[in-house]
Parts: C-alpha cells; sequence; structure tokens
C-alpha cells in the first residue's frame, strides 16, 4: 500500500536569502523516509513546483547523515530583497511552499 | 582539558529584543555577548542618516541596548562584541562612552574596529561581477560601500582591555570566531578549526533563530513559551566542538531540528560556506541530542579563505509605493481584481507611469504571485495591494492616490484604505583585494 503525504508531515524546512538567490534546506523527521524523499523532491521537481518563480537554476545538495537535502534556487527573488516588489522579498515563506509538495510513502 | 567558552547572542538583527538580552548578560555565566545587528539594508540606510547627521549612522538601539547590558556585562567580565556601529563605528564608540557616563560604569575601554567603510575606493570602474556590469553602469547615486570584514580585524580590538567592542560591517560569524581564535590560540590558517568556529557563528548569529524562534508550526512543530523565547549560549571547546543551549528558565527549546533549520539558513554548498576567514566545511557536521536544551556539534571544517573580500555597494534604489485597499464577501476577488485593472490602466494611462507595477491580492495570492496555488473558492476577505518603484515622487504619490481614488470610483465595497512611501535602497557585491581594506582598531577610554 503506497500512500501520499505532503512534505509538511514528514518534514521540515526554512528558507533564506542571499541576493537573487534562495536556498530552502528540507530535513525529514523519519530517516526510513528520506530515500523516498530524495527518489521523488529532486531539483527538477522543485524547479517545477515553484514554477515561473525560479528564473535560474535549482540544485540539491545533500546531507545523507542528517537527513537533510538544500535546494539553491537562483534568479528566483525578482532581483532580491533590494529590488523586489514582492511584499516576502526575501522568500521567507517559501519554505512553506516547498513543504506543499506531495510525495508517495510505501 | 581546557574550560569551554561560553558565548551569548543578544541580538540577531539589528531590530531583535531587548529583555533576553538582558537575561542573558544577568543569568548567562557569559565570557562575551554578541549583538549582530548588521544587514544590508540597516548598513545602507546607516549611511544616510550618517550623511543627514555626521554624529548618526550607527544602530538606533545601541544605547538602549548598551544600557541595560553593559552595566551587567562589566561587573561579570563579560566581554561585548557588537557590529551596531553600522555605518558609523566612531560615532558608535563616542556614544557607547556617553553610555558609560550616564551610568557610571568607569574605568572602560571601547575598542572601535575601522576600515570596512570603502565608499572612497568604490569608482565607475569597479567590476560588480554578480551583476555582470560596474558601478558606472547601474546609474544610480552611490550611498556607501562596506566591506565583510573578518576576524583579522577584530582580533587586534580583543588584545586591548576594552570590555566594548564595536565595529561596522563585521561579519557576522566572524565576530564569534574572532573571540575563540583569541580564547584558544587558533592560528590563521588552522583551516579546520576557524570552520568549526565559524559554525558555532554561523548557528548563533540570529538569536532566537536556533532556539525555537522562526520554527513553530501549531499542530506540526510546537515551541513552548515562544513568546519569552530565550536567546542561545554556545558553549565552544578548545577543539572547536560546541554545545548549543539556552538559560533553563527561558522560553523556546534546542533541539537537533531547532539547530538543523539553522545550520543551512543561508548556506548554499554545504562544503563551501564563503567566509573573509575561511571557506567553511558544513557538510560532515555530526549533530547530537544531549537532551534538555542542549545539542552538541562537531566535525565542521574548512578550508583556506577566499582571497577577496565581498564588499555590499548600496544606490539609492527611489522610492517604493505602496497602495492597499480590501474586499469583503462573495465576489471579493472578481472586485479586487477589477480594482487593480483600474489602478494600472489609469497609472499608465493618467500619470504616464512605465516602471513594472505588481498587483498582489492579498488573501489569495501575493507572496508567491508566479506560482499557481489556486484558492479554496472561500473569497471572502481579499485585500489589494499595488506596488511600484520610482524615482519621481510624484508618480509614487499617484500609485497610493489612484488606490485610494477606487474608494469613489472603483469596484464596489472597498475599503480600509492605507498607502505609504517608503525610500529605498538597492544593493550589489564586489570583491576587493584584502590589501585594498586595511583595518585598525581605535581605543576610546570612559
Amino acid at each position: 500500500m503506497t500512500r501520499n503525504v505532503s512534505l509538511r508531515d514528514i518534514a521540515h524546512a526554512r528558507a533564506g536569502d542571499k541576493g537573487d538567490t534562495s536556498n530552502i534546506s528540507l530535513w525529514v523527521n523519519d530517516p526510513a523516509h528520506f530515500r523516498a524523499v530524495c527518489r521523488q523532491v529532486t531539483a527538477e521537481a522543485v524547479k517545477r513546483h515553484f514554477g515561473s518563480q525560479v528564473h535560474g537554476t535549482v540544485t540539491r545538495h545533500e546531507m545523507p547523515h542528517l537527513q537533510g537535502l538544500n535546494f539553491v534556487l537562483t534568479s528566483a527573488l525578482d532581483g532580491g530583497v533590494n529590488g523586489s516588489l514582492n511584499l516576502d522579498g526575501h522568500g521567507k515563506s517559501w519554505s512553506f511552499i516547498l513543504l506543499e509538495m506531495q510525495v508517495e510513502l510505501d | 582539558m581546557t574550560a569551554r567558552f561560553r558565548i551569548g547572542c543578544g541580538a540577531g538583527f539589528s531590530a531583535d529584543r531587548l529583555d533576553p538580552a538582558v537575561d542573558l548578560a544577568r543569568d548567562g555565566a557569559l565570557d562575551a555577548l554578541v549583538f549582530e545587528c548588521v544587514g544590508e539594508r540597516t548598513l545602507a540606510f546607516g549611511h544616510r542618516d550618517r550623511r543627514a547627521d555626521p554624529t548618526r549612522g550607527y544602530n538606533t538601539l545601541l544605547e538602549t541596548r548598551l544600557r541595560a547590558v553593559w552595566p551587567l556585562t562589566a561587573a561579570s567580565g563579560c566581554r561585548i562584541v557588537t557590529n551596531m556601529g553600522a555605518a558609523n563605528p566612531s560615532a558608535a564608540g563616542r556614544a557607547a562612552i556617553r553610555v558609560a557616563g550616564n551610568a557610571g560604569l568607569d574605568g572602560q575601554a571601547v575598542a572601535v574596529v575601522l576600515g570596512d567603510d570603502v565608499t572612497d575606493r568604490i569608482t565607475p570602474d569597479t567590476p560588480l561581477p554578480l551583476s555582470g556590469c560596474t558601478v558606472g553602469d547601474i546609474d544610480r547615486t552611490l550611498i556607501g560601500a562596506n566591506a565583510y570584514i573578518g576576524a583579522d580585524a577584530i582580533l587586534p580590538a580583543l588584545e586591548t582591555d576594552a570590555s566594548l567592542v564595536i565595529g561596522g560591517r563585521l561579519a557576522d560569524p566572524s565576530m564569534f570566531l574572532a573571540l575563540l581564535r583569541h580564547r584558544f590560540g587558533w592560528a590563521a590558517d588552522d583551516w579546520p578549526r576557524l570552520g568549526a568556529g565559524i559554525l558555532t557563528g554561523h548557528l548563533m548569529e540570529c538569536g532566537a533563530q536556533i532556539t525555537g524562534g522562526y520554527f513553530a508550526d501549531p499542530g506540526h512543530k510546537e515551541v513552548p513559551d515562544l513568546a519569552f523565547v530565550g536567546y542561545p549560549i554556545a558553549e565552544v571547546a578548545a577543539d572547536g566542538s560546541v554545545t548549543i543551549t539556552k538559560l533553563p528558565e527561558a522560553g523556546g527549546m534546542v533541539t537537533t531540528a531547532t539547530v538543523k533549520e539553522q545550520l543551512l539558513y543561508e548556506v548554499h554548498d554545504p562544503c563551501r560556506y564563503l567566509t573573509p576567514d575561511v571557506t567553511a566545511d558544513f557538510s560532515a557536521v555530526r549533530i547530537a541530542d544531549q537532551a534538555g536544551d542542549r545539542v552538541g556539534l562537531s566535525g565542521a571544517s574548512g578550508t583556506a579563505r577566499p582571497d577577496t573580500l565581498k564588499v555590499t555597494v548600496a544606490f539609492d534604489g527611489g522610492l517604493l509605493a505602496e497602495g492597499e485597499v480590501s474586499y469583503a464577501g462573495r465576489g471579493a476577488v472578481d472586485r479586487a481584481r477589477l480594482a487593480a485593472e483600474i489602478t494600472e490602466t489609469r497609472l499608465r494611462r493618467v500619470h504616464g507611469v512605465t516602471e513594472d507595477l505588481r498587483c498582489d491580492l492579498i488573501g489569495v495570492r501575493s507572496l508567491h504571485a508566479h506560482a499557481d496555488y489556486g484558492t479554496d473558492g472561500a473569497d471572502t476577505d481579499v485585500r489589494l495591494r499595488v506596488a511600484g518603484r520610482f524615482r519621481d515622487r510624484t508618480q509614487a504619490e499617484a500609485v497610493l492616490w489612484e488606490v485610494e481614488s477606487l474608494l469613489c470610483s472603483g469596484p464596489a465595497g472597498g475599503g480600509g484604505f492605507r498607502g505609504r512611501i517608503t525610500p529605498s535602497i538597492v544593493t550589489h557585491d564586489a570583491f576587493l583585494p584584502r590589501s585594498d581594506v586595511p583595518t585598525r582598531v581605535e581605543v576610546l577610554r570612559t
């Protein structure tokens, strides 16, 4: 039996910014779920999830011993906090957009 | 075994709270208390304040913070290190001396770290490599430029008898690293140890973000007594390993989860975290929950520091104009969309606005306007926000005027207009050779 869950149910995340680049770290609560998350929450999947907001690339860095993934999204903040017209120019709220992604668990 | 060095963080950004810092100064049994208060925006506004009044340009809470904590730390022998000098560390040093005088703090020395302000080294030909152009291409008024300076610049201040060290753009984690290098005698090229010291600084520099602040998500991640979240304490050993904790009576919590979220905050490649002091490597960090709000970290390392120093170059960004109005009940989204169309049309055709405009529907889609996350149809409370950035004040005012005029001339049921015009800053990164950024320390005495 497989089941679909949102990342928020099995992981936690924090977003930060440097200039026009956003990074979102994702930490899986139960080590047993880390492989499934790694397989499904790829850089490509995250880029699709954020849609036209990300004009650059998405890179994924892995910290398997801590069950963590770090996503780096370039040209993603409408120019960065000092140039963006977005209320949240830092993209700090984005961690919860990532956590909306659905994954399938065995 | 050498005793562990205890550092507290009394502020993680310019507007951080006061009472948790006072608690740390009073009850923390600290060797040092660091206040990290500089960001790109605060520094740029500091330059603007300094230009208007040469005695200003430092953190506006400097005196408030010092009045509250310095008598406590001076009595216990704890040192304060801070970048609250922002765009005017010299004036901040003089202000600190006045605070000491008024508080009857005798025999105190203040060491001021100077040299980060490189505004006079910026020319139209200065390259801005990440922006793919030069300063001259930006075509905006230069406000100021500051290099991120590191532990090398701070160490001479710690070698004085100063109980307070103040600088401007001292790199956030470098303030912690300088204290550790001074305490443990780590060499300037002991990259693994310097990387470990930077890890401590990185974890601590955002204050409550490691003690349960910026973490709570009711139903998923509960944090006790968040209204009184405590600021963190680092207990660092001579080998660079660290335990993060907080005062036992303070709110919040320190767990592996709060520590993990901060570990990669604003980090890109965990193997290569660039600082003025070292290229830190967090990729093999081990985290051990020691229970009771104590989490241990080890395994940080590092490689040689970058050849150049990063410089934030700030330019006048014009005026950010924002006008808002609300709609309620069924059809609120449609009425807000109609209001947005009317406002944009009139700003273009009546006021000649050519700059980018952004229209958000707060309550439906605002923070992530380019991604479609949809709504559940419960459009009963929607707020339209129209925003633009302008060099010309009349056009900035036109945004507010047009949104306000929707009250009589726009869709039905608009209410709750608010508008604001905020001076705005644009920043770009330059890189200077270290030899172009000489630093020095001045000691002031009460």
